[in-house]
């Protein structure tokens, strides 16, 4: 049973987000061939840049990618999510924007400053959910609701105003394009996080570590690893990722507004999660499928976007998809399915056999 | 696991169970809070309306915090009850102003069975998704909510006020308590008044709480919560009862979005926002475990009026900002998990010594 299982993992996992995207991506074809033309246009910074819904579809899903990457490794390891990343990616921008601020001018010394307080101050933040999780042993999510609910106030008591502003060329380079490259900055911050953490799975043995505390912790401990570590280095990891999406986001908007930053963006980076087919319940887990799930999730938003729905309406056009695409991943459904389709392939036979003997 | 069998055998020979525990600390605290809140704040504090005011505010709250609670102590969860409120106090609404049928009382209750209409169709559907066909809860409650909260969206995307005339009467009803009154200045007697929808909301405390303590559903859905494997093996209909569960889940929803109606009449896209995480918090701070199987209503509801009372007494202070109300239930929140993981994880060694 368990053979079957490994031999199974690695790609019958990302079937279903597959196949998802690609219907999604035929979808728009027959709809509208011009959805996916790429054009080059001139910004208002003056600097060539791509345009096009697939563009603006991979630049605006990278926060969501960012975060459902971490995501992935908390729910492997921890048996639950993580709800509270919204606000603490503002709480990071806040500390970006804080930081930048206590200085004159905006060069690379300071910007650099800025990412490693938000990054300081996200671990900090995650370390204390990870404690919550790992030694305290709470249900993720309930330890993460305490920051769900207090966290976007303490992004706004830290900024001390609704939506200070912060404007340099550095900044717009980060949110938007860096002149010469026609690329937008954040699919590079995709990029790099999607790097290091292949990286550091493939160059270490973090990723059987953490499976094996996800699918049985007391099993795992018995065997030499230590789960509260593992755990806690998730919730790190997790908080990494936030801090980056929260200065992308931070950049992207040139403020930091704590009612609207990543704005629940907790609940679409579940959804990414389960829609990539990792068990929401921990264990095995792939990376990669989350982030196709997000990019699933901002696809399906801009399909309904280029449909003239309106955008008060998507989510529960939305609901309608993801439920279509986790009942397609559902073992029960997939079980059944089965059974009818050897059910008519029997059915199929009998009359022909009855014919033949005729 | 072996603590929550423990706590079912042991129920004869121990005092309390944990559930019973960490809901005597859930009403002491409140006890203490209040009593603090009379003294420091005095004033609103000292008279009975002050309290019956907290459950005239809240009373949807409470009701969606006891349908979190049934759903939780069977280890599910259900996100989507704020959503489904905020539907149903649309389509109410609109109904209500739209259908024709003025100043009777068959207005009011074809509303009153449009909202547990809509509320047992979210049930059903989020019931059916997650007991037979196997869907985590969280995600499919997710997307109940993105659902309900489109569909409110779709319907209006304005506020709607109810003009309904019959429906505007039976909001000024008033259960009127004399002898819990005070005596205003001029030498009247001002009883303390309770709405309609907070005698609903005590009304499903009570329910509930004996469904869950006496009834064979009650008792199978903390097995369920407990340990599925064991309950399969007793016989239990795991698939059915978790499925009723998320049904009454949904139903009471609907009631909610009745009762809020009727706490102010009008229907609004931003109604009852978040308030699934202010449940889930007031189902917590009483005691209920999100892992299943230990729980208690009545928790849940001094969980609520705990929330409730802080919101008031930051309302009545000097700190009266959205941020400080936030950040102190963050707090209050924070200090409960800490203290039940504390509590639960003595009593877990005290039960080892002994044994």
């Amino acid at each position: 049973m368990n053979k079957r299982i490994i031999k199974k993992g690695g790609v019958g996992q990302l079937l279903i987000p597959l196949v998802a995207l690609a219907i999604l991506l035929i979808f728009n074809l027959i709809r509208d061939p011009g959805f996916y033309s790429i054009g080059v246009a001139v910004n208002n910074s003056g600097n060539k840049v791509l345009t096009g819904n697939i563009i603006s579809i991979i630049d605006s899903a990278s926060e969501l990618a960012i975060i459902a990457m971490g995501m992935t490794l908390v729910t492997a390891a921890c048996g639950g999510q993580d709800i509270s990343v919204g606000a603490v990616g503002t709480i990071a921008g806040s500390i970006f924007v804080k930081t930048l601020k206590a200085f004159p001018d905006i060069n690379f010394g300071t910007l650099i400053l800025a990412i490693l307080a938000c990054c300081l101050v996200t671990i900090l933040f995650k370390s204390f959910n990870g404690a919550l999780v790992a030694v305290f042993k709470i249900q993720p999510m309930i330890a993460t609701l305490i920051l769900f609910s207090c966290g976007r106030s303490i992004a706004y008591w830290i900024v001390g105003s609704a939506t200070p502003q912060i404007d340099s060329p550095i900044i717009n380079s980060m949110g938007m394009t860096i002149p010469g490259i026609p690329i937008p900055t954040p699919i590079f911050g995709v990029v790099l996080v999607g790097l290091i953490l292949t990286l550091i799975f493939r160059l270490t043995t973090l990723r059987l570590y953490t499976e094996s505390v996800g699918v049985n912790q007391g099993a795992a401990r018995l065997n030499g690893i230590n789960p509260v570590g593992i755990k806690m280095l998730s919730f790190v990891i997790l908080g990494i990722c936030v801090a980056v999406a929260g200065i992308i986001g931070t950049c992207r908007m040139g403020q930091v507004s704590h009612k609207t930053l990543l704005i629940d963006i907790e609940m679409d980076a579940i959804l990414a999660v389960a829609i990539g087919g990792n068990n929401l319940g921990g264990g095995r887990f792939k990376i990669s499928g989350s982030i196709l799930g997000a990019y699933i999730i901002q696809m399906l938003t801009t399909t309904l976007l280029a449909m003239r729905v309106d955008p008060v309406n998507i989510k529960a056009y939305k609901a309608i998809v993801i439920i279509i695409i986790v009942m397609a991943g559902s073992p029960v459904v997939k079980q059944k399915l089965t059974a009818l389709w050897h059910r008519i392939r029997s059915g199929g036979l009998k009359p022909a056999s009855a014919k033949g003997v005729n | 696991m072996s603590m929550k069998k423990a706590s079912v055998s042991k129920r004869r020979r121990e005092p309390l169970t944990d559930s019973q525990l960490l809901m005597t600390i859930t009403i002491g605290i409140f006890a203490v809070m209040y009593a603090a809140a009379m003294i420091f704040m005095g004033g609103g504090f000292l008279r009975t309306q002050q309290f019956f005011d907290l459950l005239n505010d809240n009373a949807a709250l409470i009701i969606i915090s006891c349908s979190l609670t049934i759903v939780m102590i069977g280890g599910g969860i259900n996100i989507s009850v704020g959503g489904v409120i905020g539907l149903t106090v649309m389509a109410c609404a609109l109904f209500l102003n739209n259908s024709g049928i003025q100043n009777g009382p068959l207005g009011i209750l074809l509303t009153l069975l449009l909202a547990l209409g809509i509320g047992l169709a979210f049930g059903v559907l989020q019931g059916f998704l997650i007991s037979y066909l196997e869907i985590q809860p969280f995600i499919v409650t997710l997307a109940g909510m993105f659902l309900s909260r489109g569909l409110t969206t779709m319907l209006s995307v304005n506020p709607v006020k109810v003009t309904h005339e019959g429906f505007l009467a039976l909001v000024k009803n008033r259960l009127a308590i004399p002898w819990l009154g005070y005596t205003a200045k001029n030498g009247n007697l001002i009883p303390a008044k309770l709405e309609i929808g907070a005698v609903v909301a005590l009304l499903i405390v009570v329910l509930v709480y004996f469904m869950l303590r006496n009834a064979k559903l009650g008792r199978h859905i903390y097995a369920l919560g407990g340990n599925q494997q064991s309950a399969l093996m007793l016989g239990i209909n795991v698939k059915r009862t978790r499925f009723i569960s998320y049904v009454i889940s949904g139903l009471l929803s609907g009631l909610a979005g009745f009762v809020f109606l009727m706490h102010k009449p009008a229907g609004n896209a931003s109604v009852a926002m978040r308030s699934e995480m202010d449940a889930i918090a007031a189902s917590i701070i009483g005691g209920t475990l999100l892992t299943g199987g230990v729980g208690n209503v009545i928790g849940t509801f001094f969980g609520t009026m705990i929330l409730a009372t802080i919101q008031k007494i930051i309302a009545l202070s000097p700190l009266n900002e959205s941020w400080w109300q936030e950040m102190a239930n963050g707090a209050m929140l924070g200090l409960f998990i800490l203290l039940q993981s504390v509590v639960l994880s003595s009593r877990k060694k005290k039960a080892r010594t002994t044994s």
